[in-house]
């Protein structure tokens, strides 16, 4: 049965690298852009690029303009209660950053902050680094053999030193939906402050941050579709009002002398220097146009065209699945074949998946395994770039024996 | 300067390879020619960082000529380190300063396998040789 993506015309770039013989299999690292976002972007060049929110002139104030919209844009993409909810960062780590920095005040040493065992690094070493600044123990919850984290353990482990719980919602290498509704009520009843990494998650589906319940949502622009050099930090008002003001300078300034300072209270306040603005723009265009889709349409679609993955590799004889995927993506190995060898094949044949340990070596060091191959899908991927995947790989199983 | 035996042989079986799939299966005989190391010598001083796989290099000097051996876990990357090798070995450390490896691998029909993005690591076992014969 033909599998055919309705909006793969909609990304330029699939067209231009299947005729280079390119079958684009790696959007979880990052994903194509829509026309949409383009032509956005190139308009705002076009027409006259300003600084934001600090000149009289016509191009500032255009520019402002679209440069708000995108955060009202944002704030009802993840139903947030207000605007002002949602920082602008330069992407998704350093945001993470932030909170680690910005939070910093709020631990005492023996207190604890809780993560998960397939964290990416950029939700693992700053809470590691913030545990070693200040004698915090940085707890680990373990998963299961679906890919999920355990909440029998999680429940005996997240506990009255629980200060803070920073949790992935969708694996980036196992492709799993973690049970945040549980977990997330499990640190709100003991007082914690909570952070969903949502640099997955935010691309497969929408997600309501308020029934989410979570104090904090970080996801990056390159992986949604959008521009890269982009994060956004999603924080209910009062716990953003926590944050200590990280990085200094530009606007994020109210008054400055030569002592001393005062700053602005956030969004602005944690948004120092130039902002990304054509980026911030570009998100904007990009939501825009996924808000245009039907989503249920999407998901039907992803959720096939992952189907036919695991089930294609299922079918394989010495091919093992890591863990069970929900969403997106699937990682796996090839017993007797070394991963580097085989996306060195793959690459040969213009298959554009990873290999490795896909920025999350811990997970990998609990799997006892050297790397995989990760085959991450968006909505413009289609039956057609499955098979060439197979094909691909049969292709490359054959010479490696 | 002409080319060592074996860095000619390569050249002349590598030029000939039409396609990908030749060149891979090239590739994987010419692995096997790779002279094993030791356990004791797959040891984390001789560890190479940055590469995918685990890659382990030595070099000696005898007669201010350098020699390498090295070891991979992945079958592709050991070919790869043989023609590395085969091209480098016996030479002077100012010599290997100056080689240009890039062309090399080019003609070979090999130069992908350098590009930055990959990580298989023989540029960085490279930069491991040039480093051991500088200290000398």
């Amino acid at each position: 049965m033909a599998l055919t993506s309705p909006w793969r015309a909609d990304f330029p770039a699939i067209s231009v690298l299947e005729a280079e013989g390119q079958t684009y299999l790696d959007s979880a690292a990052t994903a194509q852009k829509p026309q949409a976002l383009m032509d956005r972007v190139y308009g705002y060049f076009r027409s006259g690029a300003a600084n934001v929110h600090r000149a009289q002139h016509l191009p500032s104030e255009r520019a402002t303009r679209a440069f708000e919209a995108t955060r009202e844009t944002t704030a009802r993409w993840l139903n947030a209660s207000a605007d002002d909810e949602i920082v602008f960062t330069h992407g998704a780590t350093e945001a993470f950053n932030l909170l680690a920095y910005g939070l910093e005040a709020q631990f005492q040493s023996g207190d604890e902050l809780v993560i998960s065992a397939l964290e990416h690094h950029a939700n693992l070493l700053p809470w590691q680094q913030l545990a070693r600044r200040k004698g915090l123990r940085l707890v680990v919850l373990p998963i299961d053999a679906q890919g999920r984290v355990d909440l029998q353990v999680a429940s005996g482990l997240i506990g009255p030193r629980t200060r803070l719980l920073a949790i992935s919602q969708l694996s980036n290498v196992l492709g799993t939906w973690q049970p945040l509704t549980e977990l997330i009520a499990l640190a709100r009843s003991v007082g914690a402050i909570t952070v969903v990494d949502g640099a997955q998650g935010i691309v497969h589906g929408r997600h309501d941050v308020q029934a989410l319940g979570c104090d904090f949502y970080v996801f990056s622009s390159h992986k949604l579709y959008g521009p890269e050099g982009l994060g956004v930090l999603y924080g209910r008002r009062d716990r953003l009002r926590m944050l200590e003001h990280w990085q200094f300078g530009g606007e994020m300034v109210r008054h400055a002398r030569l002592e001393d300072a005062d700053f602005h209270a956030p969004p602005m306040g944690l948004e120092a220097g130039t902002p990304a603005i054509g980026a911030v723009i570009g998100l904007g265009a990009t939501l825009g146009y996924l808000g245009g889709l039907d989503a249920e349409a999407v998901r039907r679609h992803e959720s096939a065209l992952l189907d036919r993955l695991c089930q294609g590799l299922r079918q394989r004889t010495g091919v093992r699945l890591l863990g069970e995927p929900q969403a997106a993506l699937a990682s796996f190995v090839v017993e007797g074949v070394h991963n580097a060898d085989l996306a060195n094949l793959l690459g040969e044949q213009g298959i554009a998946v990873r290999a490795g340990q896909h920025c999350a070596m811990p997970l990998y060091q609990s799997l006892e395994l050297g790397g995989a191959i990760r085959v991450s899908l968006a909505l413009y991927n289609d039956g057609s770039d499955l098979d060439r995947f197979f094909a691909a790989l049969d292709a490359a199983r054959e010479i490696l024996g | 300067m002409t080319l060592p035996a074996a860095a000619a042989e390569a050249m002349q079986r590598f030029a000939a390879a039409g396609g990908w799939e030749q060149r891979a299966r090239l590739l994987m005989q010419w692995g096997e020619r790779l002279e094993p190391l030791d356990d004791s010598e797959r040891n984390e001083a001789n560890r190479v960082q940055g590469c995918e796989s685990q890659v382990w290099l030595t070099g000696t000097q005898q007669d201010g000529l350098w020699y390498y051996r090295a070891a991979s876990e992945a079958r592709l990357l050991r070919g790869l380190l043989t023609l590395l090798i085969e091209r480098v070995n016996g030479l002077s450390a100012e010599e290997l300063a100056t080689l240009d490896l890039t062309q090399w691998f080019t003609d070979l029909g090999l130069a992908r396998q350098l590009s930055p993005s990959r990580s298989n690591g023989l540029m960085a076992v490279l930069r491991r040789m040039r480093a051991l014969s500088e200290q000398g």
